[in-house]
């Protein structure tokens, strides 16, 4: 197999095919999907739609709902800690407000717990790997906010939930677009680079979905420059982190209130009793529970452990069915299988293309439509190219962008996606590059009110671990969006939350009761949850593994 | 899954020990092939957070290279290991008590003014960065340059870990932007004009009408919402 810039001899001859039709199709368009041709080709070939995947939940307050198999699995499963094993009359950390996770939403919430009057030193703030390693800081694409005068918060209403076939929750979506712009603004106040021309106007883009350019972005770093500026505030005002000691059970008090956590130090095994008046959970999503088999854009650490400690103490769910795959993952080369291409690319101009050359879906359609024309085009049709390690993917024509906008265009506005590919041989200036749907988000998750209060009382949350403001789907730019939101709105009501509790005895009966419903329903099994980390171990090393140390 | 690749095998020594694992995997999964599970030194695992530097010798050589474990293929030969963590100082302020004017950074970071400008920092960045460059505009007072240069560091504290002069380059680079993107980039008008309209109230009735609106009706506004090109 002989290798020509980055790509062997046989997918070069595809790309010659997208060379030749590319000047025609830079003046052409495609049209659209009506609600119906969506549906249909979602029931067809959305990973989501397959009812095989998908089990009903055997236990607790959400029994009944139909989940993915590996989400199941783990709300089906033996809470990790024994309360036998835990001495809650020693308490390690006493604070007013914990808050677990510390990505975008749980930065997000600690600075506007603080802003509303609560001392750091009244707070803690725990996460499983370093503070700000999360989705958040890999989002590249933008934040969406309706703020230029052609554009409304109740048109990013309409797009928002039409998006999520109508299916979210309207106060949540309200929240979420009436306060966009005031997320922005502030932003703005903590220094955050948002591109804008010399006078200060946005340059906004159109997402899949949008009916207004509204995609704010810092060039292809959007995430990576909010949450690392907003943790430098959170360093700035010194707020207390722990980092490599996730929680892995929160504790009850004995009025029914959330009232602390146990957390674990992965690097010492020694556990902490943490007494709160109030808990926000930020552990945001599931990506690394590679849900049917699927690579993932997400970090390390998405594995759903929030959703599994909320569902111990009886937290409902909602919209946990629905599973974001994004249409543009990379297909090739192997080592970046999954990683994020950002829909940015196609916001700027790239049109998905087949083997022959031909553009066969309308470029910005929601993520889960987009995603289902892809795997169609692949599967359906037989239009894929197919890689060497027998991936199939369609190409993503990014040149077209620079004949778009002007040279140079692709080196300022996606420099991250440059970067990545050229670090294995591929210049995206020059050739397309290969894609193909990979799973990206959490679209629902614990479910919450426009307070961010969830159904149990002391526990809030934010960000991708909670659930009803997309529905079953969500638009590019809603995530960052969601984390900033309901962060925010967090932190501002624990804090006046905390103003009125006073935490009773602390217990871990929940997780006793919670065995028992186990072993009520029939549910046989050695799985233990939260899971923490995936394992990637070659097989050859946990086939000949003794655990002796 | 990388079991199933039928590939040549290569060696690497991680922390001096040999092992055999699949040739093309990243450092970062050639580690995990040959049995370490992470617990620092992985992230986002996509070339976004800075958990993963690494320093390497590639086989034959004396030199020391430096990457991103998960965006770097693993050689043949190499000798490896991982960076879990950087013991790096962060300069506190106020952000709102800052200011623009060109001695700021090097109030805040007066060690910038001992760098000798050997480039090692440059040559350490995984991402390609102009480092050097982007301290001396910092001494300088040009923050629009250390802001801009520095923009796509991920902060994995490789520079700092090399530098001679003991400077923590990402921790400038961070406060030159907030500092130009406060106080610098022009602010958003149309932006600051559209929070006015939402606290005089001016989308509260549209929006207490799509709240409560039927299911059919709400369809039919989604599908006949003009799209702008």
């Amino acid at each position: 197999m002989e290798m020509i810039r980055g790509y062997p001899d046989y997918m070069r001859e595809s790309i010659e095919k997208v060379e030749k039709t590319r000047p025609q199709r830079l003046k052409a368009t495609f049209k659209a999907m009506t609600l119906e041709e969506r549906e249909q080709i979602l029931n067809e070939y959305h990973p989501d739609y397959k009812p095989e995947a998908k089990r009903d939940l055997k236990i607790g307050p959400s029994k009944g709902q139909r989940l993915p198999h590996e989400v199941a699995d783990l709300l089906e499963a033996h809470p990790l800690i024994d309360p036998d094993d835990v001495d809650l009359s020693r308490v390690d950390y006493d604070c007013d407000i914990l808050i677990i996770g510390g990505g975008g939403a749980g930065t997000v919430a600690a600075l506007w717990a603080h802003y509303s009057g609560v001392p750091v030193d009244r707070m803690l703030m725990t996460t499983k790997l370093r503070h700000g390693d999360s989705n958040s800081m890999m989002a590249q694409g933008g934040i969406q906010a309706a703020d230029r005068p052609e554009d409304s918060p109740p048109r990013h209403y309409l797009d928002a939930i039409g998006g999520g076939h109508f299916t979210n929750k309207p106060e949540l979506v309200k929240a979420l677009t009436m306060d966009a712009p005031a997320i922005i603004q502030w932003h703005e106040e903590l220094g955050v680079m948002y591109d804008k021309d010399d006078k200060g106007v946005m340059m906004e883009l159109s997402g899949g979905g949008t009916s207004r350019k509204r995609m704010h972005s810092a060039r292809d770093y959007t995430g990576m420059e909010i949450m690392r500026a907003i943790r430098d505030e959170a360093r700035n005002i010194e707020v207390p982190v722990l980092e490599f000691c996730p929680a892995v059970e929160l504790l009850k008090d004995d009025q029914g209130r959330v009232a602390g956590a146990v957390l674990f130090n992965m690097e010492t095994d020694q556990y902490y009793v943490v007494r709160a008046k109030a808990v926000i959970m930020a552990t945001g999503g599931f990506g690394r529970l590679h849900i049917q088999g699927f690579a993932t854009t997400n970090h390390y650490g998405a594995t759903a452990d929030g959703l599994v400690m909320a569902y111990h103490v009886g937290a409902n769910l909602i919209d946990l069915d629905s599973v974001q795959y994004h249409p543009t993952g990379a297909a090739y080369p192997e080592q970046i299988v999954g990683l994020l291409v950002t829909e940015k690319v196609r916001g700027l101009g790239a049109q998905p293309v087949n083997k022959n050359g031909e553009l066969f879906v309308f470029p910005l359609e929601p993520r889960d439509v987009e995603s289902a024309n892809f795997i169609r085009e692949c599967y359906g049709r037989d239009n894929g190219i197919i890689t060497p390690t027998g991936m199939k993917g369609v190409w993503l024509d990014s040149p077209m962008i620079d004949d778009l906008k002007g040279e140079g265009t692709i080196r300022k506005n996606l420099a991250a996606m440059v970067r990545m590919f050229e670090r294995f041989g591929i210049d995206m200036t020059k050739d397309p590059i290969l894609v193909f749907p990979t799973l990206h988000y959490q679209n629902g998750g614990v479910e919450i009110n426009d307070k961010a209060e969830t159904s149990v009382p002391g526990l809030f949350a934010g960000g991708e671990v909670e659930g009803g403001v997309h529905g079953k789907n969500r638009l590019m730019g809603n995530s960052l969006l969601d984390y900033n939101v309901f962060g925010r709105r967090a932190g501002i009501n624990a804090a006046e939350y905390v103003k009125k509790v006073t935490p009773g005895k602390l217990s871990l009966d929940h997780a006793r009761k919670y065995e028992e419903a186990l072993k009520n329903a029939g549910v046989e099994t050695d799985r233990k949850a939260p899971m923490l980390l995936p394992d990637y171990r070659g097989n050859h090393v946990l086939s000949r593994a003794l655990d002796i140390f | 899954m990388t079991e199933d690749i039928k590939t040549r095998m290569i060696k690497v020594y991680i922390m001096g020990r040999e092992y055999e694992v699949p040739e093309g995997l990243t450092i970062m999964k050639a580690m995990e092939y040959a049995g370490y599970r992470f617990i620092r030194g992985a992230g986002c695992r996509a070339g976004f957070c800075g958990a993963c530097g690494t320093i390497f010798r590639k086989k034959d050589e004396y030199k020391f290279r430096t990457a991103l474990a998960c965006q770097t293929p693993a050689e043949d030969g190499m000798y490896l290991t991982e960076l879990p963590f950087v013991p790096a100082n962060k300069a506190e302020y106020e952000l709102e008590e800052l200011t623009s004017e060109p001695s700021i950074i090097v109030s805040l970071y007066p060690e910038i003014a001992r760098c000798v400008s050997c480039n090692t920092c440059t040559k350490a960045c995984p991402q390609d960065l102009q480092v050097m460059d982007y301290i001396q505009a910092s001494l300088r007072g040009d923050i629009n340059q250390a802001a801009e240069l520095s923009f796509d560091c991920l902060q994995c504290g490789l520079c700092a870990a090399r530098c001679p002069a003991d400077i923590v380059h990402y921790h400038v680079g961070q406060l030159a932007r907030r500092v130009y993107g406060k106080y610098v980039l022009p602010r958003s008008q149309h932006l600051k004009e559209r929070n006015d309209e939402i606290k005089a109230g001016a989308f509260d009735q549209e929006m207490e009408k799509l709240t409560a609106m039927g299911l059919e009706q709400l369809k039919k506004l989604y599908t006949e919402r003009d799209i702008e090109k």
